[in-house]
């Protein structure tokens, strides 16, 4: 391009910064899925009341306190392990993360031990009436977020104790802790709309 | 006309030509334009598939009782064809135009995530593979099987597996959830680059038309692709798991399917038409010889089509009976929509107005848009209207309309598009004679074909029928509109020979064939991998025009 | 003998009826198309003037600005960038002309689809089957299929309140020179109402893709007279026309597996998959529409259903040619 560099476009181009790409795409990630788990809650609060037959909501859902209480303390002892992170302290950054990667896995063994009551003692599964159907897609769909973090959160966990540098992927970890920051976000909405509003 | 010359990029001549590498190059690449070409190219092959369908259909719909297929093929070949146009054609031209023009209209060397670009386009592929593959793999139960034969939108409960046996359905399911998948990482991709890479100087306000309708195009594929998936995962749970999201025998809602499906039905056909939205404004200012008037009208009228085309769905739901205040509202919105569309057009036609006219090919493609966008836009004023809807809707003026909207708008600005960036891609030019022939014989075959369906919905004529009585007023109109066909199958005989002969031996064109004013005319043609020597600086929208015409540039006005 | 006297003028006044098979909605024929239509009209001029103005603009502009071929060529014209009046101005136009076309149409949706029918309502119910169409008459105990009796008068006094169901997919009621559509929908209740002005075989077609045949699931109303009506509805209350005698014919019938599916009053028929039977020769068409109701075409129909109309749910039972022939006979007598 023949070009004069003018000293105002040479001005221009040293102070040139932009959002930095990584928080722009985790941002629109959280923006698509969150379109997507509108649809399901939609779903959900459409056909309450509706079911014909079988176990209503407030007959078999007791309110999973320990395990929102597990889920949404992971989104504070992630932002401990960051900062630890932050100021170079390895050892509590491995020891918060460890916190939070136990946190989630309890949420997980929580709603797995739920899930099991429910189909095997009170006889409801996705298939037996529109409270099911709606139940377990939304409450699943948001389940299985909470596992694909988790893959994530091992991830780390993994490289750091074999040593990798993980101080030099802070960005990556801070994209990861946003990540999960949303689903435990939706984790308050479908709590409200299931737990609360449903039954 | 600038020619720039890069000493690293020189030809070598008489290289070796190496199958291995070149192919290679293809399947492995993650550059943009690469990328892009190979969305477009595919998008090609399956509009040429799915217009053999169309063939078919017209063939069997020429004549009454007609016998060229048998009743489940015919509704195998309707729901294929739109499927395929729709989600084959349409989406892959919204994401190799703006996979291939957003880096170099911003001056950035590649998309923000290439990787996910590379994955994004085979995926894409993948899910379209799947969908075809139904028609070898998808024979099930009771012979019931093949390829999907409910409808490119699939209403429930036709779709519950009571209703649709077999794993027919399962393969539109699967086939488009996964395509989805690519769109929606495409659309990402895109928003992050214009929001993230944009050249120094280059403000948002400074970006290319094109770019800015892209932007907003992902950012309706962003938000209104999600609730598709989200429906599809629910027809796979009622069909897999007996899931009862659509079973109305354990009270689920059949009209739900049609609420979600729509809520992101309605976004997607402006998602499609956007592209042309796009083209047009780059090309009409280059062929005025002046800039697009009224640039943030038309920026604010996209962003505000995109906003509003989130809250029309149910005005494709007109005849469900739904309450009164419903059918007003989504009337009103619906024809509320409609204004900053007509805003649209008004701004190209005032670029036009004062210009000095060239009627290149390129040229004559969005003219033709213009006219007929505009009928297909008031056509759709029309159904707005929903007690006439009451009577059109399922009818083939609804056909009409969408075809011409689809057709004779966004394929006329694919066109455009192809015929406009085809030298900059391919460092040839396209025959000019050749391309004028295809806009003629196809304008003539578009309208031939899909004018006399409007009256065939008029007389009552519903849509999807595999073949209809004599004596019912349809048989003339509908012999008419088969050999439309005909004339539009010439005309794109006749591109696809301009294309590949163009490829192989058309006349050179330099960096900057068209006397344009966006970066991607800045560099050569074809550009190298690495788009730019050195990332530009801009100070206005029009940076090659600033560059020629340094005693008026755009900076001093803007 | 006097009722098949009755029976024959029944079905010589029907065949006398005019025939609409054109179905055109610019020429309606009862108050719900009528409205429809008259908005049609006003849409199809506001639109139509909006088309003139703006495409005359465009032409005018192609025209005026095309590039000359003079020693200005290849000067760049001005380079204008725009002008908010003149994007305030055609904005606001079509802003108006959307607000009075919302005015209007708010009017014309609350009047069609909140407007009571008139007093003298026939209650008809409608479900939709694939590919057929079951129609009961609540008030007169009457069932029948695909061809729906409805008294008329001149001035559209003589209504009949349509109850849409669906006993599968969903599929939609239009006669477009009686009304708009509306769906047929499993697990919602739809209603609208119609009211021929003239006697008359009005046409039409499902218009909801509902699978296979949905090009032959077709639809006849035939409005009658009011006394005409009335003379029908008697009649098709009536048992059927051989209930009393067992006939070697009928005893053949009700001893095949058609009993299943179909139901004929006053004998042991009492299949709901199919549509009743009882007054069959009393239709004009067989298989919803698809072909004319003679004996040689019931003969076509019964020894196999899936030539004329492949892929419904009605199987060809294998007849021997005496099964056949005693069956179609049985059917032909009932009127």
């Amino acid at each position: 391009m023949q070009e004069v560099i003018t000293e105002d476009a040479l001005e221009l181009s040293r102070n040139w910064t932009l959002p930095d790409r990584g928080k722009v795409g985790i941002l629109f990630l959280i923006i698509t899925e969150s379109a997507l788990f509108t649809i399901f809650v939609v779903a959900y609060l459409v056909y309450i009341g509706k079911s014909l037959s079988g176990p209503q909501p407030k007959d078999v859902l007791e309110l999973p306190i320990l395990s929102s209480i597990c889920l949404l303390s992971s989104s504070a002892t992630i932002v401990f392990a960051e900062r630890a992170l932050h100021k170079g302290a390895l050892a509590m950054f491995k020891l918060w993360w460890a916190v939070t990667i136990l946190l989630g896995l309890e949420f997980l063994v929580s709603t797995g031990v739920e899930w099991y009551n429910l189909i095997y003692k009170d006889g409801l599964t996705i298939s037996t009436n529109l409270f099911g159907t709606t139940y377990y897609s939304l409450v699943g769909l948001h389940a299985s977020h909470v596992i694909v973090g988790m893959g994530f959160l091992l991830l780390v966990m993994a490289v750091s104790l074999a040593g990798f540098p993980i101080q030099t992927q802070m960005r990556r970890v801070m994209f990861l802790s946003w990540y999960w920051h949303f689903v435990d976000a939706i984790w308050v909405i479908v709590f409200t709309v299931v737990y609360i509003i449903g039954r | 006309m600038a020619t720039i010359d890069y000493p690293i990029h020189q030809k070598i001549e008489n290289e070796e030509f190496s199958f291995s590498e070149t192919f290679y190059k293809w399947v492995a690449t993650v550059d943009h334009k690469r990328l892009g070409l190979m969305y477009i190219v595919t998008a090609l092959v399956f509009l040429v598939v799915a217009g053999i369908m169309a063939a078919v259909i017209r063939l069997q719909l020429a004549f009454p009782n007609g016998q060229v297929v048998d009743p489940d093929t015919y509704n195998r070949l309707f729901t294929m064809h739109g499927t395929t146009m729709v989600f084959l054609v349409g989406m892959p031209m919204v994401a190799g135009f703006s996979n291939y023009l957003v880096p170099l209209m911003i001056g950035a060397r590649d998309m923000a995530f290439p990787r996910l670009n590379s994955f994004g386009f085979w995926i894409f592929l993948f899910g379209g593979c799947l969908l075809y593959f139904s028609y070898i793999g998808g024979n099930g139960l009771n012979g019931a099987g093949s390829a999907p034969d409910v409808g490119w939108f699939a209403y429930s409960p036709l779709t519950a597996k009571a209703f649709s046996r077999g794993a027919s359905t399962d393969y539109w399911i699967l086939g488009i959830l996964v395509a989805g998948i690519g769109s929606i990482a495409s659309a990402l991709n895109v928003i992050v680059t214009c929001i993230s890479m944009r050249c120094p100087g280059m403000t948002m306000s400074k970006m290319p038309m094109f770019v800015w309708v892209m932007l907003i195009d992902s950012w309706l594929i962003v938000i209104a692709l999600p609730p598709l998936s989200a429906a599809q995962i629910m027809l796979l749970v009622d069909r897999f798991l007996g899931g009862t999201f659509f079973n109305t025998q354990a009270g689920g809602s059949a009209v739900l399917w049609q609420h979600f499906f729509w809520i992101f039905g309605h976004p997607e056909v402006y998602i499609l038409i956007f592209p042309a939205f796009a083209i047009l404004s780059e090309i009409i200012p280059v062929f005025s010889r002046k800039p697009i008037f009224g640039k943030p009208a038309m920026v604010g009228a996209v962003v505000a089509i995109g906003f509003i085309s989130l809250g029309v769905w149910a005005h494709h739901m007109f005849a469900v009976g739904m309450s009164s205040w419903s059918n007003t509202f989504f009337t009103a919105s619906t024809m509320l929509v409609g204004i900053p569309t007509g805003i649209k057009i008004f701004n190209w036609t005032a670029t036009m107005y004062g210009g000095k006219l060239r009627f290149d090919t390129p040229m004559l493609f969005c003219i033709a848009f213009l006219l007929q966008f505009l009928v297909a836009g008031l056509t759709g004023i029309m159904l707005s209207v929903a007690p006439f809807d009451w009577q059109l809707h399922d009818s083939y003026f609804v056909v009409g309309h969408f075809h011409f909207t689809l057709v004779a708008g966004l394929l006329f600005g694919i066109f455009a598009g192809l015929y406009y960036w085809f030298p900059k891609a391919t460092g040839r030019m396209m025959n000019e004679k050749l391309g004028k022939l295809h806009f003629w014989l196809f304008v003539l075959g578009v309208n031939v074909t899909f004018i006399p369906m409007h009256f065939l919905g008029f007389l009552g004529m519903p849509r999807r029928i595999y073949t209809y009585a004599p004596n019912r007023g349809w048989e003339g109109l509908n012999l008419v509109t088969s050999i439309g066909v005909a004339i539009q199958a010439v005309a794109i005989a006749i591109f696809v020979y301009n294309v590949l002969h163009s490829a192989l031996k058309g006349v050179r064109a330099g960096d900057d064939p068209w006397d344009a004013w966006t970066l991607e005319w800045a560099t050569s043609s074809p550009p190298p991998e690495y788009n730019f020597e050195k990332v530009p600086v801009v100070r206005s929208g029009r940076p090659l025009w600033d560059l020629k015409h340094p005693d008026d540039p755009d900076w001093r006005f803007e | 003998m006097l009722g098949t006297a009755v029976v024959a003028l029944l079905q010589a006044q029907v065949a006398a009826l005019p025939e609409h098979r054109i179905a055109d909605i610019m020429k309606p024929l009862a108050s719900p198309a009528e409205a429809e239509k008259n908005i049609a009209l006003f849409s199809f001029a506001i639109t139509g003037v909006i088309f003139v103005v703006v495409a005359g603009l465009i032409f005018f502009t192609l025209w005026k600005f095309r590039r000359k071929h003079d020693e200005d060529e290849f000067r760049e014209p001005a380079q204008v960038y725009g002008s908010n009046q003149i994007e305030v101005a055609w904005t606001i136009i079509p802003v108006l002309i959307v607000f009075i076309l919302i005015g209007v149409t708010a009017r014309v949706i609350a009047g069609v689809e909140n407007a009571s029918p008139p007093k003298n309502v026939t209650k008809i119910t409608i479900i939709g089957h694939q590919w057929w169409w079951e129609v009961k008459y609540p008030d007169y105990d009457i069932v029948t299929a695909n061809e729906i009796h409805v008294p008329s008068l001149p001035d559209g006094k003589a209504a009949s309140y349509l109850k849409l169901e669906s006993a599968d997919v969903i599929h939609s009621f239009w006669l477009p020179q009686l009304s708009g559509k509306t769906d047929l929908i499993p697990n919602r209740d739809n209603f609208m109402w119609i009211n021929p002005k003239e006697p008359g075989v009005y046409f039409g077609n499902c218009a909801e893709y509902c699978g296979t045949q949905h090009a032959n699931m077709l639809l006849r109303v035939i409005a009658q007279t009011p006394d005409d009506f009335k003379k029908w509805a008697s009649e098709q209350q009536q048992n059927a026309a051989s209930a009393a005698a067992m006939t070697p014919e009928r005893a053949e019938f009700e001893a095949l597996s058609c009993v299943n599916c179909h139901a004929i009053k006053g004998t042991v028929a009492v299949g709901k998959f199919g549509p009743d039977l009882t007054h069959l020769m009393s239709r004009q068409t067989l298989g919803a529409g698809v072909i004319d109701n003679t004996p040689a075409n019931l003969k076509i129909w019964v020894n196999n259903p899936q030539d004329p109309k492949p892929g419904c749910f009605m199987p060809s039972l294998k007849l021997t040619d005496s099964e056949l022939t005693q069956v179609v006979d049985y059917l032909g007598s009932l009127k």
